[in-house]
């Protein structure tokens, strides 16, 4: 099913921007406005920048380059092709960064799932990684969904609260750091979609005869919405254009499915300790009605919740014969695949659990082949000739 | 409304049964000091603007169409000041929430996500049982978090763990340590942490948790589990020659 922006603009929920609407408000205006008042340092966006459209038309600035990598815990720990495409495609397109060790979780996840932290901690750990950045005269590019997401209401919240400034500059000063927000909370799949035309624009594997449905993620564009990269060319507008405008790039047909605003069925807790929820929502109101309705070949999304959730909870429900078995994995891995990554040495797709390998096939990519190549860097890490693959190993 | 008499509130469509819930009841002052603890929370006035009924927020809802969970109750409960039920629903009801905030569709603002975060928060910061049950089998998480600075680790994944994940489980279990190796990046060389956080880092973390009242969270929850990492936590600090 094509996307249906005709009947989306039709509809009586449809939004239109206008300067009058309460959510367009732009909170740069306080945020130097606090600066001026020496409440914080803002850390500018470094040029090069590409401006793009949030939901009610401010603009907001994506740097190309200079960026610190703030990780995903979920990414690194279970998902590695997903961090390691990022920087793939970065050091393809030939743009620098860091990617610092004196970086700490923004420590979410467990927010979100246990409550076991409070608004003070949670500033107080954004501040700590933002100061950090600023510090590296690099400029803060997150990677999980949640961590972007956090950090904006994080923002909202020091922005409307002096008292929690004064408790988290408390802080701060114990640990000898400043008081630093970015300019703008970017996140890696709104580079990936300022990118998206060099990205395209180095593409070596055709990808037009590939269908994918994108899952949005939740904290990306529910939290703190108006923040969120917003295209009239993509959706008209109705939806974030984040994913959808990386893969309509690539030559790949976006499909449309009933259910694309609902959760993937992460529930942060849920995941850990109650998968009985997480598998169920993620199975029957998710892959199950992209399947019936879409049928892609691929699903395609950026969070670290939603690629582990919507991936890992097949395996159970295929057990049942239910209508699932499709590949997920990130734009990032996408975009790495189409300018010609090694699906194991850089995408890393055997941490992944639906079958990838029909979709390899379709991309053209002999995987048999490509992971007896991979199994040749293991020998030679196991006989010592080497300690780690490096960057020039992969290609 | 107020309503302190068990028989009254079986009889209520509102509410659920509380000896089926199964915890204990409380005298109504304690109820009432837990929701002036909740609004009393700085974000709350953020997060509250009053209720139309209109249950975009249980139409957008993932908890809603699995358990007896509604984000409007929570709403509505929370702008009545119905202490009753409020405390009811941090007993039973916040723990069933996905955090995914979706109920932040509301025509009117609400934030009833972040409202659970608040009531999810007081019910730990004061040891309810139903925050103890939630908790249970996670505190390795918990641990893993506040002492390492990442959340999960290559290592959780374990096919005795995670028997639902698939035969891949196990293929990363097996080959962990060179499948590790074979990562580019250098700063994932890692199995027990997510990447390599450096030592100054982690210890900035320790006194962030300290500071903030966050590790003594913990011991309202989990006794045993705030014991380590207290210990965990003051040893590398005294290491340092960092004083708490």
């Amino acid at each position: 099913m094509p996307i249906p922006v005709e009947a989306l603009m039709k509809k009586k929920e449809h939004f239109e921007r206008g300067p009058d609407d309460r959510r367009s408000e732009d909170f740069h205006h306080e945020l130097f406005e606090l600066e001026e008042q020496g409440e914080w340092i803002v850390q500018r966006a470094p040029d090069p920048i590409v401006p793009v459209e949030t939901k009610y038309g401010n603009i907001k600035k994506i740097p190309k380059a200079h960026l610190w990598h703030h990780k995903s815990c979920g990414q690194c720990g279970h998902i590695p092709g997903y961090s390691t495409s990022i920087f793939w495609c970065m050091r393809k397109l030939g743009y620098d960064y860091t990617d610092p060790r004196d970086q700490t979780s923004c420590t979410a996840w467990n927010y979100y799932a246990s409550a076991t932290s409070n608004a003070a901690a949670q500033a107080a750990v954004a501040i700590r990684n933002f100061s950090t950045a600023y510090e590296s005269g690099y400029f803060p590019l997150i990677h999980c969904g949640t961590s972007y997401g956090h950090y904006k209401e994080v923002r909202e919240e020091l922005m409307r609260h002096p008292e929690l400034r004064a408790q988290v500059r408390e802080i701060m000063g114990k640990l000898g750091k400043q008081m630093v927000m970015p300019e703008e909370i970017v996140h890696y799949s709104e580079w990936f979609y300022a990118l998206r035309h060099e990205i395209a624009a180095n593409q070596v594997r055709d990808f037009s005869g590939i269908a994918a449905t994108v899952h949005p993620a939740c904290h990306y564009y529910k939290l703190v919405e108006g923040d969120a990269i917003y295209d009239a060319d993509v959706y008209g507008g109705q939806r974030t254009a984040i994913v959808t405008g990386v893969a309509e790039a690539l030559g790949t047909e976006v499909r449309n499915y009933s259910t694309w605003f609902d959760c993937c069925g992460f529930g942060f807790r849920h995941i850990l300790v109650q998968r009985d929820f997480t598998r169920s929502f993620a199975t029957l109101r998710k892959i199950e009605r992209m399947k019936e309705e879409a049928d892609p070949d691929v699903v395609l999304t950026h969070d670290t919740g939603c690629v582990t959730t919507l991936d890992k909870s097949q395996f159970a429900a295929m057990a049942h014969d239910r209508n699932v078995g499709v590949p997920v994995m990130s734009e990032a891995q996408f975009a790495a695949l189409a300018m010609g990554a090694h699906p194991y040495k850089v995408c890393q797709l055997h941490w992944h659990s639906a079958d990838y390998r029909p979709l390899l096939e379709k991309m053209g990519i002999d995987w048999e082949a490509a992971w007896a190549e991979f199994q040749q860097d293991l020998k030679r890490l196991e006989a010592g000739e080497k300690q780690y693959l490096t960057w020039e190993d992969v290609g | 409304m107020t309503i302190t008499d068990n028989a009254s509130q079986e009889r209520s469509a509102f509410y659920k049964n509380t000896r089926v819930a199964g915890y204990d009841d409380v005298p109504f002052e304690e109820k009432q000091r837990l929701f002036n603890l909740v609004k009393g929370d700085l974000r709350f006035p953020d997060y509250l603007y009053g209720c139309y009924e209109c249950g975009i927020c249980v139409a957008a809802c993932p908890s809603a169409r699995f358990y007896d969970f509604s984000p409007r109750r929570i709403a509505q409960a929370a702008a009545r000041e119905d202490v009753e039920l409020v405390y009811q629903q941090m007993q039973e009801d916040v723990w069933e929430c996905s955090q995914c905030f979706s109920c932040v569709r509301c025509p009117r603002g609400n934030n009833p996500g972040g409202i659970i975060t608040v009531l999810r928060e007081v019910s730990v910061n004061n040891g309810l049982a139903s925050a103890r049950e939630a908790l249970e089998g996670y505190s390795r998480i918990i641990y893993k978090i506040m002492s390492t600075g990442t959340q999960v680790s290559p290592d959780m994944l374990q096919p005795d763990a995670f028997p639902d994940w698939g035969p891949e489980v196990k293929d990363v279990s097996d080959n962990l340590d060179i499948w590790r190796r074979a990562l580019p990046p250098e700063t994932l060389h890692t199995t027990s942490t997510g990447w390599d956080v450096d030592e100054k880092t982690l210890l900035e973390l320790y006194l962030i948790w300290f500071h903030t009242g966050a590790l003594d969270m913990i011991s309202e929850v989990d006794e045993g589990l705030h014991m380590i990492l207290q210990e965990v936590m003051e040893e590398r600090l005294e290491d340092a020659g960092v004083e708490v």
